[in-house]
């Protein structure tokens, strides 16, 4: 590696670790990503008519409640059965192999719309999730969260990370079951009913 | 929507830019008027203010503020509230996988993908993708895009006066090799305007977009070239308060990667956060 990242930190630098190398700095998408990463069958983790297929949809909102029309969301889950899966295929759609990997571009308005399958809890005891990273023009670097299914209400009681969320602003990670069927899941970038974003070990951000 | 799909991209440009009429949009300007927006030497002064701020604080960021003025577009788009610790659960502790189905090789030199060759220095980009271990990202998928030499994207939203190149979309894709190597063949991109104040322009940058061996590694950032006059004016790359975290966005020319009458090197090694697989299942790599 460069010199750049060299294997030091001094004590005043307690984002950086001993030991481990320095992260490289995340940057914006900015706004000219439409022609590079959305890609066709992106937002279709299974076609649409698959048994078992739902549209997991939402907007997604700056602090003054505008829709984001340069958002750019990935989404990456467990199978029905709970599994992580290990397939290629995300980029070219084969229309069976489901890789539980997907990318879409907000519209105008700042809506966003996945059709996909509903993941199974992967440990016993945890609620099943989406696990969710937002990009945007005006956000300098990523954020993650996660959508859980609204259907198992002792599963999303019992749950140790849901119960580590304070209380009122757990809801802003639970998807709401539409009339329709659909799993309606907005997500705010500021405000008071901010989405909860994460921060996993080993990360200043 | 995607304006080329990339199976497309190396024929038809006439068809791409008829698209890219098509899909411009009218009465959206692409640039506000520049009436009450800030000089320069007034963002100058609000970066400095932050920088001055953080350095007196000795709590040194490594990474981009989130919340960061000078940059005007992130006003509205930063979160206010702490990010909330989690621990990596399930399929988060893992990646999604690409492979040869995903990406053909040819998407790795943005310099063949139409009839003629676009206009510009041509370089080489590559480098090491590793983990905040030092262990190399394998097998994963690197995207990249960029304007054309004269600072232009193909975008719709793009309504800088330059020229469009015939010959250059900007776009590429790759995977690491086993030892989470990668390399581009591009043209070099130049600056271009952009609303955020007067006369405010973006150094020259090419964007990449990385996936780690776990999807908690999982970013997007931009790489700049060396010694760029418009640095320090730059508010996205100055949210990045700390220079030495700076430098890490900054390519390096590397003689050694140029190629006699053919082309100039840079390389950019890239560190992505450390995993958190077990140390069991880390033993099985070289380190």
């Amino acid at each position: 590696m460069s010199d750049q990242h060299t294997r030091t930190a001094t004590p005043t630098r307690p984002y950086a670790v001993p030991g481990v190398l320095v992260p490289t700095p995340g940057q914006t998408i900015g706004p000219f990503y439409h022609y590079a990463l959305p890609y066709e069958g992106g937002e279709l983790l299974v076609p649409p008519g698959t048994p078992g297929a739902v549209q997991l949809h939402g907007t997604v909102t700056d602090g003054a409640g505008a829709g984001l029309q340069d958002a750019l969301l990935e989404i990456w889950q467990c199978d029905p059965a709970g599994r992580p899966v290990q397939r290629q295929g995300s980029m070219h759609r084969d229309g069976h192999t489901f890789t539980g990997f997907g990318r879409v571009s907000t519209r105008r308005d700042g809506h966003y719309s996945f059709t996909t399958l509903e993941p199974g809890p992967s440990a016993p005891g945890r609620a099943p999730f989406v696990a969710v990273t937002v990009f945007a023009r005006g956000l300098l670097n990523r954020l993650f969260t996660r959508i859980y299914l609204p259907d198992d209400t002792d599963a999303l009681a019992a749950d140790p990370f849901l119960r580590s969320v304070p209380e009122d602003r757990r809801p802003t990670l639970v998807a709401a079951r539409e009339p329709d069927g659909s799993l309606r899941f907005d997500i705010r970038l500021q405000g008071d009913d901010e989405t909860v974003f994460l921060r996993f070990p080993r990360q200043e951000l | 929507m995607a304006l080329t799909h990339h199976d497309e991209r190396t024929t038809d440009v006439s068809r791409q830019h008829a698209e890219l009429a098509e899909l411009a949009e009218p009465a959206e300007p692409a640039q506000p008027p520049t009436a009450g927006l800030a000089s320069q030497s007034a963002i100058d002064r609000e970066i400095e203010r932050i920088q001055a701020d953080e350095a007196a604080s000795g709590l040194t960021r490594t990474q981009s503020r989130l919340d960061f003025a000078p940059y005007r577009s992130s006003l509205l788009r930063h979160p206010t509230k702490d990010l909330h610790h989690a621990d990596p659960e399930g399929v988060e502790l893992v990646a999604p996988v690409f492979g040869e189905r995903d990406v053909d090789p040819l998407e790795a030199d943005l310099t063949i993908q139409h009839d003629g060759e676009p206009i510009g220095e041509r370089i080489r980009i590559s480098g090491r993708i590793v983990d905040g271990d030092g262990r190399p990202v394998r097998r994963q998928l690197v995207e990249i895009w960029q304007a054309n030499a004269a600072g232009r994207y193909i975008h719709k939203r793009d309504q800088h006066p330059a020229p469009i190149d015939p010959n250059f979309t900007g776009v590429g894709r790759t995977l690491t090799d086993d030892l989470g190597r990668y390399s581009f063949v591009t043209i070099k991109p130049g600056p271009y305007p952009w609303g955020n104040h007067r006369n405010a322009w973006r150094p020259a940058h090419v964007h990449f977009s990385l996936f780690g061996t776990e999807f908690t590694q999982r970013m997007i950032t931009q790489m700049y070239f060396p010694s760029d006059p418009l640095f320090a004016l730059d508010p996205i790359l100055q949210s990045v308060t700390d220079p030495a975290a700076r430098d890490r966005l900054v390519a390096r020319y590397d003689h050694d990667r140029s190629e006699h009458e053919w082309l100039l090197g840079y390389t950019w090694d890239i560190v992505l956060t450390g995993s958190h697989a077990t140390r069991m299942e880390q033993e099985g790599d070289d380190v």
